[in-house]
Parts: C-alpha cells; structure tokens; sequence
C-alpha cells in the first residue's frame, strides 16, 4: 500500500492541523510516513503545501515526483491549480469552495470553481457549511480531511482517537464538535464520490450535494440518485436550482428527482 | 533501538543531540533550523538542559564553544546565512579544537525559500578543515548526530551537520536509542589552546594540518559513504550525496542498475570514488547545493577519459533545488505530468504582511513623510517588514544581511544622499543593528533610523526578542543618540497624521534620529 497526497492551501488556514490528523494516524496504524513542510517567509499568507506520503513500506524520497500523487487535498479552490502536475492519472482532488481572496488578481470566484467542476475526478466541498452545521466554524479543515476519507486507506472513525487528542485541552464540546464535522464531511464526501463514480457529470453532482443538509446524507442512497440523475441530466439540474433552501436527503428528493 | 517517534529532520538532530547527553543548546531563530532549537527548548527541564535563545549566531557559537570548553557536550544550530555571522569564531574554532563534543547544525535553504541566498555549508566545513555529516533521511539525520558527537570528542574538533530545508521540514517515523548522561565538568587545562596568539595559533593549526589524514581514512571507513559497485560493467556511474540521494533512489525505483556512491561523510573519501570513477566511463554528481563533489572531482583538468556530469556541465540545473522529476529526468527516466491546470495563468500568491500588521501602518506613515523629497533613500533588513519591498507599499529599497540597513544607511548619508532612512525590526536591531548605530552615533551621521518594535522575533516564528520596550529605549540612548532625538510612535492609522510630522521633522534634523514604531505583532497578540 502507498498513499500520496498533497496538501494544499494559504498560509495561516491550517494545512499543518490536517498532516497532524494524516501523520499520526498512519503511525498509529503501524503506517509508515514521510510529511514535508513549508514553514517561514511562506506562512505569511502565501500559497502553502506539504507533500505527504503514506506506505506499509520503506518511502525513498519526501517529495512526491510529478504525475505520481494520488490525492490534492486542499482547503482552498485556486491553490489546486498549482499542484495538478504532481497528480497521478487515478488521482483525485477534492478542495474546499471557499475562495481565500488576499491578492489582487484573483479570477472571478465562479471561473474558479467551474475549473474545478471541469476536472472529472473533482470533489468540491463547501466545508464552510459542514463546519457551520457543528457551530465550529474553524474547523473547515477537519472538514476536509472527513471529505476525503472515503478515498484514503483510513476510515472516518479511525480519527477519533486523534481527534480527542488533538483538541483534549480544549475541552469535550470541541472534541464532540470536530467528530462530528468529521464524519458528516466523510459522508457527503462518500456520496459525491458515488454520484461521480456512478457517472454523473460533476457540476451535476456538486449542485445536489450543494443543496442537500449537512448532517442528513445517506450514501446508501446514492446509487439510485446516480441512476435518476444519469436518466435525466438536464430536468434534474433545473429541479434542483428551482430548491430554494437545502434539502434533507430522503426519498422525497429521490422521488423528486425521478419525475423530473 | 527502543523507540520509534515521529519527528522533522531538525527535531530528529535535536532529540538525537539531547540523547547524545548535551548540556546545552544555543541558536539564533532562522529558517529552516528553527525548529531545532525550539525542540531542545520544550525539553530543556525534562533533560536538565540550558537552552535560551543568542542574540545572534556569533555570539551561540562563542556561548557553545565556551560549554564545550569546559567539558560539556553542546550543539549550535543556525541556517546558512547565519554562519557567515559565526564564521569568525567557527574558523577559529577548528584551530582551537573543542573539548566537550560539539556539534555545529547548520541548515541551508536550496532554492531560497525564506533567505537572501543558497550558500553551501559544506565550503564553510572544508575551509574550517572540519568534518561534515550530511544525513538523506530523517534517521540518518538522528543516527549522524550521535555519530558527530562521538567524532567531535575523538578527534577534538567541531563536527558540522548538514541538512537541507526538505530534510529539516520533513516528518518522518524514527528509530531512538536511549539516552547517555551528560558529561561531567572537565575544563580544558591552562595552556595555550584556546590563546590563539600567534605562537599557539601555529602549534593549533599544525595540529589540525596533520590531523587531516585521520579525517581522510575516517571517511574512507566511514558507513555514511555507501560504494555499491555491483558486479556487471557499466558505462555510468553516479555520486550522489544527503537528500539528493533518495531523489535518486526514487528515479531508479530503489534498484539503482548501475555502481554508485553515497557520500553522507567529509571529507569526501577519495579512494572510493577513484573506485567507481575505474569501473565506469562517465560519472554523474548528483548533490543537493553547490556543485563541491563535481568540483573536487573534475579539478581544473577534468579526469582524464572520463566525463564528468551534473551541475557544471548543464546536465543539472545550477541554480534551485532538486526534485524528484529533475533528478529522474537526468537519470533517462522522464515523470510524468498528467493532468494539465484549467487555470491559465495561474496568479501568484506571494507572503504578505498579515492583515492589521503594525508593518504596514508605518510604511504608510514613511511613504507619506517621504513624499515630498526628490530623491530618498530607504534602506531596510530582514524580517516581516522586508515584504513592505511588494506593492501597494514599495516602502524600501534594500535587504542584504542582517543589520545592513544601518550600516548602509550610513555609507550612503556619507556618499552625500538626503534624506536617508532605514527601517529594520527589533531582533534584527539586537542582533546586529547595534554595532552600527553606535558607530552613526559617533560621528551624528545625518540618517533617520526607524525600529520597529513589535516584540518579537516573527518571520521565523515569533520568538523571544532580546531587546523591546523601554530596554530598548535605554539601549539606543546608551549607544550615544540624543534622547531629544529619540522619538517613540504607535504604528495605528488613528495616529498616521502625528506619526509622519514626526518622521517629517527627525528628516529635517541634520544629524541622528532614531524613531520606535512600537506596536506588538498581531501573531503574539493571538496567542
Ligand atoms: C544571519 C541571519 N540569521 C537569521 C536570519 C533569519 N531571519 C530572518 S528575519 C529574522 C528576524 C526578524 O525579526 P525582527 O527584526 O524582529 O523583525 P520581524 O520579523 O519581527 O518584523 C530572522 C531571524 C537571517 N536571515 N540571517
Ligand atoms: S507576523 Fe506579525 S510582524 Fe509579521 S506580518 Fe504578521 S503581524 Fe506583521
């Protein structure tokens, strides 16, 4: 087993809290790792990055050669684009939505997005929303790491321990909070993966996952949404835009979807 | 081995150095060997150990050499830059010897991420006539640091360790051994040593001179310098050393088809490598930093019938720092580069002061105070304030070294520039500011030295400053400037208008002034 990832993200959002979470579960898992870091001049608000390699074998170099990581996992849109030549060709991404806007010529937030959507192997994830749900607002980059468990050699629940932890001294509404963040990020990030998997054209998908309630997905379910969108791309994308509040994820919206 | 624990490279050489039995830690904040020190700081009661942080790299050197003196093991750590601060004790140093093992940490920074340039320690362990471990992984890292105290008090010299910021700033599991205790008090007896008067200082180097053949078949032997010459005959052969080796590795997949050496021990053992330069045609130096191998190996003439590749013949970019996609790509073996950016092109994110920074407060109220004049001259230094270089504030014009701002402000008011300026941070004032100003201060040099005091030492981290507040104050004035001409500030937009008819009237003083802009940094406030 090997498992490359690159972090991703602006100085001071906490991409060192996600490769805390990463790194110490696969030690614990008897995993071994090697996590490279930019600290200094970059903190200041520039784009930052780790390489994180995960293996149950001996890992030569820290940095992970071009075309060979299996994962961008950033917490901010724009910044993938600047590490999509080290991505494999089975890698995926999945990044945060929420544009970090501290230059001056940052493109328009949707072209953003949309070149995000425009890469099939894409997971956009509204973590500003996962970690609002939790009253944790600073927890996006839990949220991150919980969206992307579904790809990694972890499950949701491993971090737990980590998590408790990581967050002891700050008390056990905070632990529970972040737990919670975690495992309604890992489940919509299980769904988005499925709908994608099941055929579902990206910005398809992204625009149900965006309307549905944190905290109500069903990844169970996900096989027959990925049928009823596939059956009828463009009736789907209109009833879901016509939604003027989120939904909770229930057969009603199955329903929905089917009989448009 | 009873232990594994997950650490940087810089943490690795730290705990390794507290096992090792150290008695104490000195440093100066600098990126990328931080991290080494505020290791040992967070341990330094666990393992009864000093460890405060220097007001610069000569005086840790000097603080270390002097716990070395007495009998006790130490190490010093510093990046790069800092050892040219260091270097006058550090050359002395290989003439003196040591007496208690000491370690000389040094981390360099290829492809500049956070310094002025991307010098090559290793120049500075051959000019001192030293040996230099350069570890490729964090074990080695640990495993080295052990091994550089036990060389340190064999042969009586200091030990430099090499790493890089890729190793320094990577996490990696590592194997621990158990602790040593630390050594008892055993100062080095009266005599003519450590008096480098001229009559000991020729007996010293004599002694280091001759000693030069022990080092050379000490790395002959050494385990750090991997041979691998395999068995069938191949036309190339590779040299590679630290981290630049697992580039290596990488590209070859862990089975490197052809004979190779790994140099992780300096001097470089010469008969090693006139081993595999026999067995092969053409030798390619793979080495992370300037090209010193491929020098030592090419000379002036080249090796006769032999072709000798990597950073001087173009074969490997001069200038930057390896990557796994360069190294394989010098090794024949192209990476791949699948996914192409939906983003064209792309914007840059460079650092930036924080938003509320006190920074940019003063540089407005410079910018503003400076507005009127022809042709002024803002020297500045190195810390957060440099990024006030970037628009919108284009508030200085220089940043060479540590303490520079002050000394060039000077040079430049002699040359007959007016108004000059300079603009330099608190740490970077006590580390090296102070010896200017006490010299502009003599002669009342006609410049506005502008401090700004946010109580700490931020870019690398915000650490402990030696000199803020009102310390700093009686510091200044103590130095010989006129306290009517000493004036204190608070870099907050509510005072920008009071704030720039001060700088405007201390322009307008023909002599010295120096103006604090006190304001605490927003990182330590948040804390
Ligand atoms: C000789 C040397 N040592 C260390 C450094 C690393 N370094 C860069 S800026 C800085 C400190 C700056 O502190 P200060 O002057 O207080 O400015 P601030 O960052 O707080 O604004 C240090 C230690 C360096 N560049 N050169
Ligand atoms: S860390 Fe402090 S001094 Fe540096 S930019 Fe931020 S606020 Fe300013």
């Amino acid at each position: 087993m090997k498992y490359d990832i690159v972090l991703a993200g602006v100085g001071g959002q906490g991409i060192l809290t996600i490769a805390y979470l990463l790194d110490n579960l696969a030690v614990r898992k008897g995993l071994r790792i090697k996590q490279s870091e930019v600290h200094g001049m970059a903190q200041r608000g520039g784009a930052v990055y780790s390489h994180m390699r995960i293996s149950d074998d001996v890992i030569i170099s820290d940095l992970i050669p071009d075309g060979a990581a299996d994962m961008i996992l950033s917490v901010e849109p724009l910044e993938v684009q600047r590490y999509l030549h080290l991505l494999g060709p089975r890698g995926v991404v999945v990044s945060s939505n929420q544009p970090f806007i501290n230059i001056t010529d940052y493109p328009p937030e949707e072209q953003v997005l949309e070149a995000l959507l425009r890469l099939s192997n894409a997971l956009l994830i509204n973590a500003k929303k996962i970690a609002a749900a939790s009253k944790s607002p600073r927890s996006q980059n839990v949220a991150m790491v919980g969206a992307a468990t579904p790809f990694l050699p972890f499950e949701a629940a491993d971090f737990v321990p980590i998590i408790e932890e990581l967050f002891a001294s700050k008390g056990e509404a905070v632990v529970n909070s972040n737990i919670q963040v975690l495992e309604n990020a890992s489940s919509i990030g299980s769904f988005y993966k499925e709908l994608l998997d099941g055929g579902v054209a990206n910005d398809l998908a992204y625009t149900l996952v965006e309307r549905i309630q944190v905290g109500s997905f069903a990844p169970e379910l996900a096989d027959d949404y990925a049928k009823a969108l596939a059956a009828k791309p463009t009736e789907c994308k209109k009833a879901i835009s016509s939604l003027d509040e989120d939904v909770p994820q229930e057969r009603a919206l199955l329903d929905m979807l089917k009989s448009a | 081995m009873d232990k594994r624990e997950l650490l940087l490279g810089d943490e690795a050489v730290a705990l390794a150095a507290l096992h090792a039995g150290i008695s104490g830690a000195y440093a100066y904040p600098g990126t990328p060997s931080t991290e080494l020190f505020e290791f040992i700081e967070r341990k330094q009661e666990e393992y009864g150990v000093h460890a405060l942080w220097s007001a610069n790299e000569k005086v840790a050197y000097e603080e270390a050499l002097g716990m070395s003196y007495a009998g006790k093991r130490v190490i010093v750590s510093m990046k790069h830059v800092g050892l040219n601060v260091a270097a006058d004790p550090f050359m002395n140093s290989g003439v003196t010897g040591v007496n208690g093992g000491m370690v000389v940490c040094v981390a360099d920074d290829p492809g500049m991420h956070s310094s002025q340039n991307e010098q090559d320690s290793r120049f500075f362990a051959k000019f001192c006539l030293i040996p230099c471990l350069e570890p490729a992984t964090q074990q080695e890292a640990y495993d080295m640091t052990h091994r550089a105290f036990e060389l340190s008090e064999r042969f009586g010299l200091p030990i430099m360790l090499r790493l890089v910021t890729r190793l320094a700033h990577s996490r990696s599991d590592v194997a621990t051994l158990t602790g040593r205790s630390q050594n008892p008090i055993n100062k080095v007896p009266r005599g003519g040593q450590f008096t480098l008067l001229p009559s000991n200082a020729r007996v010293q180097y004599e002694r280091l001179t001759r000693v030069q053949t022990e080092l050379q078949a000490e790395s002959e032997k050494s385990p750090c310098n991997e041979l691998v010459l395999g068995s069938g005959k191949s036309s190339l052969g590779v040299i590679t050393s630290g981290i630049a080796h697992n580039y290596f590795m990488e590209a070859v997949g862990g089975e490197p088809p052809m004979p190779y050496l790994q140099v992780g021990q300096y001097p470089i053992p010469a008969a090693k490598v006139r081993d595999l330069v026999d067995s092969v045609d053409e030798i390619l130096v793979i080495e992370e930093g300037y090209p010193l191998i491929e020098e030592a190996l090419g000379g002036l003439v080249g090796v006769s019938g032999k072709k000798v590749r990597g950073k001087l013949d173009g074969s490997l970019p001069r200038t930057g720092e390896l990557d796994p996609a360069i190294v394989a790509k010098v090794m024949g073996r192209q990476t791949e580069q699948v996914w192409k950016r939906t983003i064209e092109p792309l914007p840059g994110r460079p650092p930036a002061l924080c938003p509320g920074c006190p920074h940019t407060d003063t540089f407005k109220a410079l910018n503003e105070a400076v507005a009127g004049y022809e042709q002024p001259t803002i020297t500045s230094d190195i810390g957060c304030y440099t990024l006030g270089f970037y628009p919108p504030l284009n508030a200085i014009e220089t940043c060479v070294d540590m303490g520079a701002s002050i000394s060039m402000a000077s040079g430049a008011a002699h040359a007959g520039l007016w108004p000059v300026l300079c603009a330099l941070g608190d740490s970077t004032f006590a580390h090296s500011g102070m010896t200017g100003l006490l010299g502009a201060a003599r002669e009342d040099v006609d410049m506005t030295v502008m401090i700004l005091d946010n109580g700490t030492v931020a870019m690398t981290g915000t650490q402990k400053t030696l000199a803020t507040g009102e310390e700093l104050e009686r510091i200044v004035t103590g130095l010989g400037v006129d306290p009517g001409h000493l004036r204190v500030i608070t870099p907050l937009s509510r005072h920008h208008d009071e704030n720039v008819a001060i700088i405007k009237e201390e322009i307008e003083h023909r002599g010295l002034s120096v103006i604090i802009a006190r304001r605490a940094c927003i990182q330590i406030k948040k804390r």
